[in-house]
C-alpha cells in the first residue's frame, strides 16, 4: 500500500453478523467508535500536525523514516528532507527560536550525528515547542548497532517519553509539545521498531493551532559564548529538578494494580505490553515520561511488593538508577541485554527469579526447522550489481565500505566490502587505512564505495580531508539518485525535494572537483558498462592520488528507473560455466550442476542457468561475462549485441 | 479473553504486508481490537518478511509467540516451514506451493529443502497447499496472487468469508475498477484451492 493511506481512510465499524460456529472460538467485542489504525510512526505524524507544528525535519532512516513521509502529506506545515539529522535538529531548533513549534525524527544513530546541536540547544533552551522523536532498532531489524537512545535524554537533562503503542505515540507526542514549551527545552520521545512499525487503533484529540510569537534578539540566551554559557548551564540544572518534581505528576507514569505482589514490575515503551500479556496478575509501575524518574512513587511502588523487577529495552538505564537511589530491584541481571524483551523471553526469566522451574508452556512445541538462510539481496538489475562485480574480479583492493544498500556488496557472490562503520566512515576510514598502512599492505589499493547521499551526509568532508591530505584513495561514488535503503526517498542529487518538485540538483563531479580532485581523475560513468568500468577502476587504482568514479544509474525502484527488454538463456548454449552468477543477479537461477574432468585431470564444478525472464528488466549485466551468448532477449528471439567484456 | 493469532509470512516484494493489512481491515470492520506487527527491515531487498496479526476484544502484545499461531500463511513454501514452529498444536498451515530461490542457494552455499511442505507434514501439522501463482495465472494476471490466498484464508477466520472478501474488494476494487471482478474470481479460486481436507499425515 502507499504510505499515508491510513491517515486519510477513517475505518468505520460496520458490523456484520458473525456465524454462531466460530473456528477459533474468538468473542465479540462491543462495537467500538470509529477509529484510525496507524502504525506508532503515523500517529506520530498525526500527533505533530494536530500540535499545530510549523517545521518538520529529518534524515531517512529504519525504522523512523514514515513519520517524515507521513508529514509530508500534509499541507498544513513544511517538511524537508535534510541532509542529514544534525541539520535537521538545527533546522527545528531555529523554527524554535522564532517561537514555531517544531519537529525532527531519526533513527538511533541520528541522535549521535545531531548530538553536536542537542547538546548545546539544551543550554539555551528553545522557545517554540520543539519535539525530537528518535528511534531505536531494538533487535537490529536495520541498523550497525544496537544502542539505548534514552542515554541521550538524561545526557541532555531532557524530559523523556516512551509510548507502548501507536495510541500512546499520539498522545506522547502531543504531551511533549506542552511539556517542551512549559519547561522551554527539546522534549525526546523514545520509540523502537516495535513502536514505529506495528499498528494499532488510535482516537485523535482535537487538533490545536499553534503561532509563532517572533524571534526575540537575546544574545545571553541565544549565543552561546562562555560568558553566556556558565549561568545556563546553572539554569538547566535547575529546569532538570523541575522536570523531576512534574515526573511526579506526569499522567504517564502509572500504577496498574495486580493481586500478585510476589514480583512488582517497572517496565516502559513496548516492554509494558509483554510484561501485561505474560502477567497479567502482577502489579505494574508503567513509565511513560521515564526521564527524569519520579523515584518517590517507585520507592512506594517498591514497598508494597515482595521483588522488584525493571524490563527495559535495552541498557539497564532505570534499573542504574533505581538501585542508585537505595531501591532493591533486578533487572539485567536475569533479563537478556540484548534485542527485545518479548513474552517468551520473560517467562523464564521470571521463573528463575521466582525460584521456579521455567513454565513449559514457554518452550515452542516444535523446534524452529533448519532452512537456508534468506540474507537481503540486491535488486534485479541494481546498478550496484556490477560494481561489485567488478570489484570482485581485481585483486590485492581493501574495500572501506559506507552505509546503504551497497553495503550488501559484503556478501555472496561478491564479496567485495571490507568495513561498514558509520554514515560517510568510509573516507576517513580508507585514507586511515592509506596512511597508517605498512609493508604487508603497501600493494593493495585502498578504495571507498560510498553513496550519493550517504556522501552528501557526511561522506563530502571524508572527501575534503583525503584531497587536503594527498591521499592515496580511489573513491566508487555510485550516485543511484535515490535514498536507496530507505526506500528511495530523494536527497539534493535527485533533483526533487521531499514532495517530489523541482529542486537544485548538486553535480557531483563539480562538486568533488571543488572539494579537491583533480579533474582528470574524475569520471562519471555507466555502471551496466563492465569494461569500461573495469578499465576506469584499474587505471586509477594506479594513480597515487585521489580519484573519483561516479557511476550513474537510478535504483531500479525508483521512477528514473525504466525497465528493457528482458533476457533468457538459451539452455543448449550454456556450458554452466557460471560466470553470469557472478553477477549476483536473483533472477539468474541454477538448474542443474555438474562435476565435469578436465583433460588436465582438473575437476570443473559446472552450473547451468537460467533467468526468470518475467524478473529480468534488461539490464545486460549478466550478458557481458557470457562467453558462449547463451543469453539472449527473450523477445523476439535474436542474440544481443553486447560487446562481450574481457575480463 | 479470546485472540486469534495469525502468522503471515514471505519474501519482500510478495505482499505479505498488504494481505495482512487487508486482513486487519476485516477485524476492525467487526470491532475488534487489532494489532498488527512486522519485522521487514531490509525486505526490499529479498528478506525475510513476517507479519503477525492479533485480534480479539483486547490486543496487549502485538507478538505472536512460538507455538501460538491459530493460522500460519505461508506466500513461500520454504518460509512457511521457517515459521512451521509458530503454529499451536491443531494449528492450520496454509501454504503456496511457489518457491522463491535467493542467490545464496543458486550459487551453491545452501541446499533448498527438498519438499518443504511434505516436512510440515511429517512434523505433524494440518498443511493445506495450492500454487497461488498458477491461480493467478487461470485468471490471466500474476498479480492476483495476492488475492488468491486471502481467498485461502477466508474460511479459517472467527467470521464469515464475506468480511474477508469484502475487505479485499474495497482495497483492490477502488483502485482499479476493472479489477473488481477478477479479484472476486481469485478469492474464490484460493477458497475453493483449500476446501477440501487437509492431508496431513501426523505421526505418532
Amino acid at each position: 500500500m502507499e504510505p499515508g493511506r491510513a491517515l486519510t481512510k477513517l475505518v468505520r465499524f460496520d458490523p456484520e453478523p458473525v456465524r454462531e460456529d466460530l473456528p477459533m472460538g474468538a468473542a465479540l467485542p462491543e462495537t467500538a467508535p470509529s477509529r484510525l489504525f496507524l502504525s506508532g510512526n503515523e500517529a506520530v505524524a498525526l500527533a505533530v500536525r494536530d500540535a499545530g507544528c510549523r517545521v518538520a525535519a529529518a534524515y531517512p532512516g529504519t525504522p523512523a523514516t514514515e513519520i517524515l513521509e507521513e508529514l509530508s502529506r500534509f499541507p498544513d506545515l513544511y517538511t524537508e528532507w535534510s541532509v542529514n539529522e544534525k541539520v535537521s535538529l538545527e533546522v527545528a531548533l531555529g523554527a524554535s527560536m522564532v517561537g514555531a513549534r517544531a519537529f525532527c525524527a531519526m533513527k538511533h544513530v541520528g541522535l549521535n550525528v545531531a548530538a553536536d546541536a542537542l547538546m548545546t540547544m539544551t543550554v539555551t533552551g528553545t522557545e517554540g515547542g520543539l519535539v525530537i522523536a528518535v528511534a531505536d532498532d531494538v533487535g537490529m531489524s536495520s541498523s550497525q548497532n544496537e544502542q539505548d537512545s534514552r542515554f541521550w535524554a538524561r545526557f541532555a537533562h531532557l524530559p523523556l517519553f516512551e509510548p507502548a503503542d501507536a495510541q500512546e505515540s499520539y498522545d506522547m507526542a502531543r504531551e511533549a509539545f506542552a511539556v517542551s514549551e512549559r519547561f522551554r527545552c527539546p522534549a525526546i520521545v523514545r520509540m523502537t521498531t516495535r513502536i514505529c512499525h506495528v499498528k494499532g487503533r488510535v482516537v485523535p484529540a482535537e487538533r490545536e493551532a499553534h503561532e509563532p510569537a517572533g524571534f526575540v534578539k537575546d544574545p545571553q540566551r541565544w549565543v552561546m559564548v562562555p560568558g553566556h554559557a556558565k549561568p545556563r548551564v546553572a539554569l538547566m540544572y535547575e529546569r532538570e529538578e523541575a522536570l523531576r518534581a512534574s515526573a511526579q505528576q506526569s499522567p504517564f507514569n502509572v500504577l496498574v494494580e495486580g493481586g500478585d505482589r510476589r514480583i512488582g514490575f517497572v517496565t516502559s515503551g513496548p516492554a509494558y505490553m509483554h510484561v501485561r500479556e505474560t502477567f497479567p496478575d502482577a502489579p505494574v509501575f508503567k513509565l511513560g515520561q521515564s526521564y527524569p524518574l519520579p523515584l518517590e512513587r517507585l520507592r512506594a511502588f517498591a514497598a508494597g511488593v515482595d521483588q522488584l523487577l525493571v524490563v527495559e529495552e535495552t541498557e539497564p538505564l532505570v534499573e542504574s538508577e533505581l538501585r542508585a537511589a537505595g531501591i532493591a530491584c533486578a533487572g539485567k541481571d536475569v533479563l537478556p541485554r540484548v534485542g527485545e524483551l518479548s513474552p517468551d523471553r520473560l517467562r523464564p526469566a521470571v521463573a528463575r527469579l521466582r525460584g521456579e522451574e521455567v513454565p513449559a508452556s514457554a518452550q515452542p512445541r516444535l523446534v524452529p526447522q533448519q532452512v537456508f538462510p534468506r540474507p537481503p539481496t540486491m535488486c534485479v538489475a541494481c546498478p550496484h550489481l556490477g560494481i561489485y562485480y567488478t570489484l570482485a574480479q581485481l585483486r590485492n583492493l581493501t574495500i572501506s565500505g559506507d552505509i546503504g544498500c551497497y553495503t550488501l556488496g559484503a556478501g555472496h557472490p561478491w564479496n567485495a566490502l571490507d568495513t561498514c562503520i558509520s554514515m560517510g566512515a568510509s573516507m576517513g576510514v580508507a585514507l586511515g587505512m592509506d596512511k597508517g598502512r605498512g609493508p604487508a599492505d603497501a600493494k593493495k589499493a585502498v578504495i571507498a564505495v560510498i553513496g550519493d547521499s550517504t556522501f552528501m551526509h557526511m561522506g563530502m568532508q571524508g572527501l575534503l580531508d583525503i584531497t587536503w591530505n594527498r591521499g592515496n584513495v580511489t573513491v566508487l561514488l555510485l550516485d543511484n539518485r535515490a535514498v536507496g535503503m530507505t526506500g528511495g526517498q530523494d536527497n539534493p542529487g535527485t533533483g526533487r525535494d521531499i514532495h517530489g518538485e523541482s529542486a537544485q540538483r548538486v553535480d557531483f563531479a563539480k562538486l568533488c572537483e571543488a572539494l579537491g580532485v583533480k579533474k582528470e581523475r574524475i569520471h562519471t560513468l555507466d555502471p551496466y558498462e563492465l569494461p569500461t568500468l573495469f578499465k576506469t577502476l584499474r587505471d586509477e587504482i594506479k594513480v597515487p592520488e585521489p580519484s573519483v568514479i561516479i557511476t550513474d544509474r537510478p535504483c531500479v525502484l525508483i521512477d528514473d528507473y525504466k525497465p528493457t527488454q528482458p533476457y533468457k538463456v538459451i539452455a543448449d548454449k550454456c556450458t554452466g560455466c557460471a560466470n553470469c552468477i557472478d553477477v549476483g543477479c536473483p533472477a539468474i537461477h541454477v538448474t542443474r550442476r555438474e562435476t565435469q574432468v578436465k583433460p588436465s585431470g582438473k575437476e570443473v564444478e559446472l552450473a547451468f542457468v537460467r533467468i526468470e525472464t518475467s524478473a529480468c528488466t534488461g539490464c545486460g549485466l549478466c550478458v557481458q561475462p557470457c562467453a558462449p551468448e547463451a543469453i539472449v532477449h527473450a523477445l523476439p528471439e535474436h542474440p544481443v549485441k553486447f560487446l562481450h567484456a574481457k575480463i | 479473553m479470546t485472540i486469534t493469532n495469525i502468522a503471515v509470512c514471505g519474501i519482500g516484494g510478495q505482499g505479505v504486508m498488504t494481505a495482512t493489512e487487508i486482513l486487519a481491515e476485516a477485524a476492525l470492520s467487526l470491532g475488534f481490537d487489532v494489532k498488527k506487527t512486522e519485522v521487514a527491515g531490509m525486505s526490499q531487498r529479498g528478506g525475510v518478511v513476517t507479519s503477525h496479526l492479533r485480534f480479539g476484544p483486547q490486543v496487549l502484545s502485538p507478538q505472536i509467540m512460538p507455538g501460538e499461531a491459530d493460522l500460519l500463511v505461508g506466500f513461500e513454501a520454504a518460509e512457511a516451514l521457517r515459521w512451521a514452529h509458530m503454529l499451536k498444536p491443531g494449528g492450520v498451515a496454509l501454504v503456496n506451493q511457489g518457491r522463491f530461490v535467493p542467490p545464496v542457494v543458486t550459487i551453491g552455499l545452501y541446499d533448498y529443502p527438498e519438499d518443504p511442505i511434505a516436512e510440515m507434514r511429517r512434523l505433524g501439522l494440518a498443511v493445506f497447499d495450492f500454487d497461488a501463482s498458477a491461480l493467478a495465472m487461470q485468471l490471466g494476471n500474476i498479480r492476483l496472487g495476492n488475492t488468491v490466498m486471502l481467498g485461502a484464508m477466508s474460511d479459517r477466520l472467527p467470521f464469515p468469508a464475506d468480511v474477508l472478501r469484502k475487505a479485499v474488494l474495497d482495497r483492490f476494487g477502488t483502485r482499479k475498477p476493472e479489477l473488481l471482478e477478477l479479484n472476486r474470481e481469485a478469492f474464490e479460486l484460493g477458497r475453493a484451492a483449500v476446501a477440501q481436507p487437509a492431508p496431513a499425515q501426523a505421526i505418532a
